[in-house]
């Protein structure tokens, strides 16, 4: 085995461009996924994340630059990198020919598994909560049902990697954390996970690093603590006495409103909570309820993608 | 960061042939799943043109000596069953897969286009010699049909059926819908079939009409698979041959290029 492979990353994108007409779907798109990462790729529709994935897993060619899954070029060595890789894709799509088990035993058999993998299935049958349905036709199971054997499909050769793109989109509840259950044992077990969401608190859950892609492009990349830490700002929502104004010297800093409280934006240098309440009191402000909230992924999310924010390029 | 190692991707030896043979036997699963409509339909359809033709034409002289009209019929009747259900099979499944969104399976999978290629051929020729070892078992007490030439029946059926199964998964390819794939058959697969002298022999066709169609190689492929039963043909088996091999040279240049190039899937 070749030593620079033994170390490459689990993903390596450099220089990926995409162009449908006249649309620049990637525009010279560069990062690393490391191996045993959880890493969340967040962006909004039409951002560019399905075209990254789609070109990753050989759906979609692509126009400029390389890809690699454990150092294999996804062109020129395509077979081991497909073998690589698992990608359970966004769209909700199945063979209404064939049973659960049926369709887990020709997915493997795709990727050249035979018999040897049996013992998988039963597992990835059993740990999916499928046992009841493996002799189902796919046409008779519920949404969340069809949406774990999709789960299933892309696990069944054992890859390495693993990317999940919106695996969660329109499930219920109790099905969301029994697959974030199952993400996380995946990647105990040593997968490397890379996930596509539109829930941000689960990205801000179960990722360690987060790349948000805008316009074809990565805005930024980090770790999710440093992406959190990054905007040193704090929300203080603060519900007013009936018939309390705000003083005009605060109103720049209000941002929503809700439930009859208001939502100010503070700066942590700049707008020191003391000096809002020494404004109010000066202004004889009367307040009812007062509640401060650090800000997430989803603020975060919001500011980097409203704004025009520089792309970032990351070997 | 947690770096981890990770053994190399191995490609077992035969990977690729159990990747070919999954597929190929998938693709014979789905059409033995709804086997009333991939092959009873079609054998019933060709026994009621054999009926009414046979009914029709009963005091038609004969284009060969010794062969009567309803024996002429019989293997024309069989290949243009041929042609049209190894088109048909390879053409739905595809399309099928394509609006059914499943088809990313198959493309994320490390299959190349050989294997793609050889698994659906190898299905529709399956579906295809089962439609018609069904209509020559059902015809065979009523109808008399020798077997001059063995190998040449045998070469015509897989020539005719593998150049079907491959224009099948060219229009698979390049159609978007089902009505697209509607359109290959009604307007390409059906005329040429039925102009092909599946009904009559071409010398008895007015001038144009014969040179028109020297050209159309369902022609060729049913009077060759008609030469491989009474050793008698409009043209000779070698050319029919020619042709036949010919055009699946052609069909399956172009189709694993698609294949080969991600044309219209790979986008």
């Amino acid at each position: 085995m070749n030593d620079s492979r033994a170390l490459s990353p689990a993903i390596e994108i450099s220089g990926l461009c995409k162009r449908y007409g006249t649309v620049e779907a990637l525009k010279g798109v560069s990062f690393a996924i490391q191996r045993g990462e959880f890493f969340g790729l967040l962006g909004p529709n039409g951002a560019g994340k399905s075209t990254l994935i789609n070109i990753v897993a050989g759906l979609v060619r692509q126009d400029q630059g390389r890809v690699a899954v454990l150092g294999y070029d996804t062109v020129k060595d395509w077979r081991r990198a497909r073998r690589a890789i698992g990608v359970v894709p966004q769209e909700l799509v199945f063979d209404p020919f064939f049973t659960v088990e049926q369709v887990l035993e020709i997915q493997a058999g795709y990727y050249g598994c035979g018999r040897e993998v049996r013992p998988w299935i039963e597992q990835l049958i059993e740990r999916l909560d499928l046992g009841g349905k493996r002799r189902a036709s796919m046409r008779a199971l519920s949404g969340g049902q069809k949406r774990r054997v999709m789960l299933a499909q892309a696990l069944v050769h054992r890859p390495p990697v693993v990317i999940l793109d919106e695996p969660t989109a329109g499930v219920d509840v109790e099905l969301r954390r029994s697959l974030w259950r199952f993400m996380r044992e995946l990647h105990d077990e040593g997968t490397t996970v890379v996930l596509t969401t539109h829930y941000l608190d689960e990205a801000q859950d179960l990722c360690s690093r987060i790349a948000i892609i805008d316009r074809g492009a990565v805005r930024v990349i980090e770790s999710t603590e440093q992406l959190l830490a990054r905007h040193p700002f704090r929300f203080l929502r603060l519900k007013l006495a009936d018939g309390a104004q705000l003083p005009d010297a605060l109103r720049p800093l209000v941002t929503g409103h809700k439930n009859g409280a208001l939502e100010l934006k503070l700066e942590r240098d700049r707008h020191p909570i003391g000096a809002v309440f020494a404004a109010l009191k000066s202004a004889g402000v009367d307040i009812e309820d007062v509640h401060t909230r650090e800000p997430d992924l989803e603020d975060i999310f919001v500011e980097l993608t409203a704004a025009r924010v520089p792309a970032v390029q990351q070997g | 960061m947690d770096m981890q190692a990770t053994p190399p991707i191995e490609l077992r030896r035969f990977s690729d042939r159990i990747g070919f043979v999954t597929l190929t036997r998938k693709e014979v699963r789905r059409f033995m799943a709804v086997l009333g409509q991939t092959v009873t339909a079609p054998v019933i359809t060709a026994l009621l043109y054999l009926l009414v033709f046979a009914q029709a034409m009963a005091g038609r002289a004969s284009a060969y000596p010794g062969v009567s009209y309803t024996e002429f019929l019989v293997p024309g009747l069989v290949m243009m069953a041929v042609i049209q259900n190894a088109f048909a099979n390879s053409a739905s499944s595809l399309i099928q897969s394509k609006v059914m969104g499943n088809l990313v399976f198959l493309m994320m999978a490390p299959l190349g286009p050989l294997e793609w290629f050889g698994a659906y051929v190898a299905a529709a020729l399956l579906r295809a010699a089962l439609v018609a070892a069904a209509m020559l078992a059902v015809v065979t007490p009523f109808v008399h049909l020798p077997v001059r030439a063995p190998l040449a029946l045998f070469a015509m059926f897989l020539l005719a059926g593998g150049s079907l199964a491959v224009l099948g998964i060219i229009a698979g390819i390049v159609s978007q819908k089902f009505d697209h794939i509607a359109a290959f058959t009604n307007f390409f697969i059906m005329p040429l079939s039925f102009l092909s002298g599946v009904f009559y022999s071409v010398h008895s066709l007015p001038p144009l009409w014969f040179h028109a169609s020297r050209f159309n190689p369902f022609f060729y492929m049913i009077d060759g698979f008609r030469y491989g039963f009474f050793g008698q043909s409009d043209v000779s088996i070698l050319a029919s041959l020619l042709w036949s091999a010919g055009f699946l040279v052609a069909v399956s240049a172009v189709c694993l290029w698609m294949l080969a190039s991600g044309y219209k899937l790979r986008r």
